[in-house]
């Protein structure tokens, strides 16, 4: 997995790995904790487009339902159909196996770095 | 609001406890996974704090009488020992909250009610006492309850340290019915009750002592698979158990004859009891009904989430979860009697897309009858 220092943030608490221009994108550990065990993931196809803070899909745990925001604007190279089909991975593995999509993006947005990120959840 | 804990805070906080605020409690939403916490409910054992709940003790010469009058079943028909799930009832025939009530001696109950009605109901028996020759005593500071759950939960109790003198023993005492005992030297009150469509008893124990008997329980239930579980578990295996939940199914604009509760009104019962005349003149024609609805694929329908038949919208879901147990999304609504019938098909507005759900009988699940 990841190290979540390394990573960038959002403030709908995502997290963004940047690898030369493919960001790939998931939750993170403070968010997949507070929805709780995860049970269904819906997530957008690739060659989809995205544009950036628009809802892209849905992370649903026994309680209640998460959405996820396109961290930028761009489209989608992939996504994770391990996630799908097993969607207890974003808990078990928020920053590694559970990341949910991969794109590809012309401008990188202002993220939150980890110690901005820690700061928002208080943690 | 004020945030409240339960006596048991520290203990849950130390086992890494999440919180969530409930009726202005700050209660265990999850200890690790409410999947895991479910599914040890169903196969194992689960054990709850459930600080929360009001306990109201309702004693004196009048007590069967004026619990006739103020409830809606016929309280004073129950044996000593005996549990009996009952609703308070407004004037006009909806639900200020529901209940379950323990005969604690001839002249006495222990009424239990939600946490977020503990006033409401103080306030309406007290005022509905009148003429009556009772006390209301409102005891919830005092009491703690604690519920294990789940087709081990026998064996559990019965190796818990400390608890003895049952009155009953526990492989005599039925569904339903009650048993004092002792905590160390304490009183203790068992019921065979519950919130999970399991097996399972409810503890009472002073407050002051909650908190060694929950690791006296723990610590005996360890080898039977018990794991804490929080709130978020209970809430669905309440669902999967088709129990109404007040606030979602139940609520003061509710008669209990929509919410599948019509038996729980005992109008055979003599003289007047508070809401008898709505009850009798019953809902209005187009009042809805609750049900049971089984959705396509994995995306759940929610409370609040509307429901369809063709282009009419015909209903609104009160509860509704991908069930942990059997893999699909069950759901309790409240639906125009028209399309209620089981088997309908109907759809469920998920977020801007319908999906597919039918009409089936509640409960969703059903433990083996394979106990007393």
């Amino acid at each position: 997995m990841a190290d979540p220092k390394t990573l960038q943030y959002t403030a709908e608490h995502e997290w963004v790995l940047v690898d030369g221009a493919v960001a790939t994108v998931g939750i993170t550990a403070y968010a997949a904790e507070k929805l709780g065990d995860i049970v269904f993931v819906d997530l957008p196809k690739a060659g989809s487009s995205v544009a950036e803070g628009k809802v892209v899909g849905e992370i649903e745990s026994t309680k209640s339902v998460g959405e996820l925001f396109a961290p930028v604007n761009g489209t989608v190279v992939e996504a994770n159909d391990a996630v799908v089909a097993s969607p207890e991975l974003v808990n078990s593995d928020p920053f590694g196996e559970g990341w949910l999509i991969k794109v590809e993006y012309a401008e990188l947005p202002a993220l939150l770095s980890f110690d901005e990120y820690s700061k928002l959840t208080g943690e | 609001m004020s945030d409240r804990s339960s006596p048991l805070h520290q203990l849950h906080v130390d086992a890494g406890a999440s919180f969530t605020d409930f009726a202005g409690w700050q209660m265990p939403v999850r200890y690790s996974s409410d999947l895991a916490e479910h599914h040890a409910v169903r196969t194992a054992a689960g054990i709850f704090d459930i600080s929360h709940m009001a306990e109201i003790l309702v004693s004196g010469p009048d007590a069967p009488a004026f619990l006739d009058y103020a409830l809606a079943g016929k309280l004073s028909a129950i044996a000593l020992g005996q549990a009996k799930y009952s609703l308070l009832l407004a004037e006009s025939g909806g639900i200020i909250d529901d209940l379950v009530v323990y005969r604690r001696a001839d002249d006495a109950f222990l009424v239990v009610a939600n946490a977020g009605n503990r006033f409401p109901v103080v306030a309406a028996l007290t005022e509905r006492a009148g003429d009556f020759d009772v006390t209301i005593e409102d005891q919830s500071d005092d009491i703690s309850l604690i519920a294990v759950q789940g087709p081990l939960s026998r064996g559990i109790l019965e190796a818990t340290a400390g608890i003895t003198q049952l009155a009953t023993p526990l492989d005599e005492l039925k569904y339903y019915w009650s048993t004092d005992a002792k905590f160390g030297d304490l009183p203790l009150i068992i019921g065979r009750t519950g919130y999970t469509g399991e097996d399972g008893y409810e503890l009472y124990v002073q407050a002051d002592a909650a908190a060694s008997l929950w690791e006296a329980l723990i610590s005996a239930g360890a080898p039977f698979g018990l794991v804490p579980a929080g709130l978020a578990s209970r809430d669905t295996l309440r669902l999967e158990a088709g129990m109404p939940l007040y606030g979602h199914e139940l609520n003061l604009d509710t008669f209990p004859v929509q919410a599948g509760l019509g038996r729980v009104v005992a109008l055979s019962k003599e003289g007047d009891f508070v809401g008898r005349a709505a009850i009798e003149a019953g809902p209005p024609a187009d009042a809805r009904v609750l049900v049971g609805l089984r959705g396509e694929g994995k995306r759940a329908g929610r409370a609040d989430y509307l429901i369809f038949d063709g282009d009419d919208e015909v209903g609104i879901i009160t509860s509704g979860a991908l069930s942990p147990t059997l893999g699909y999304p069950i759901a309790m609504a409240y639906v125009d009697v028209a399309s209620s019938a089981a088997g309908t098909t109907l759809e469920i507005d998920v977020r801007g897309s319908r999906v597919a759900a039918s009409v089936v009988p509640l409960p969703f699940y059903k433990k083996e009858e394979n106990h007393g």
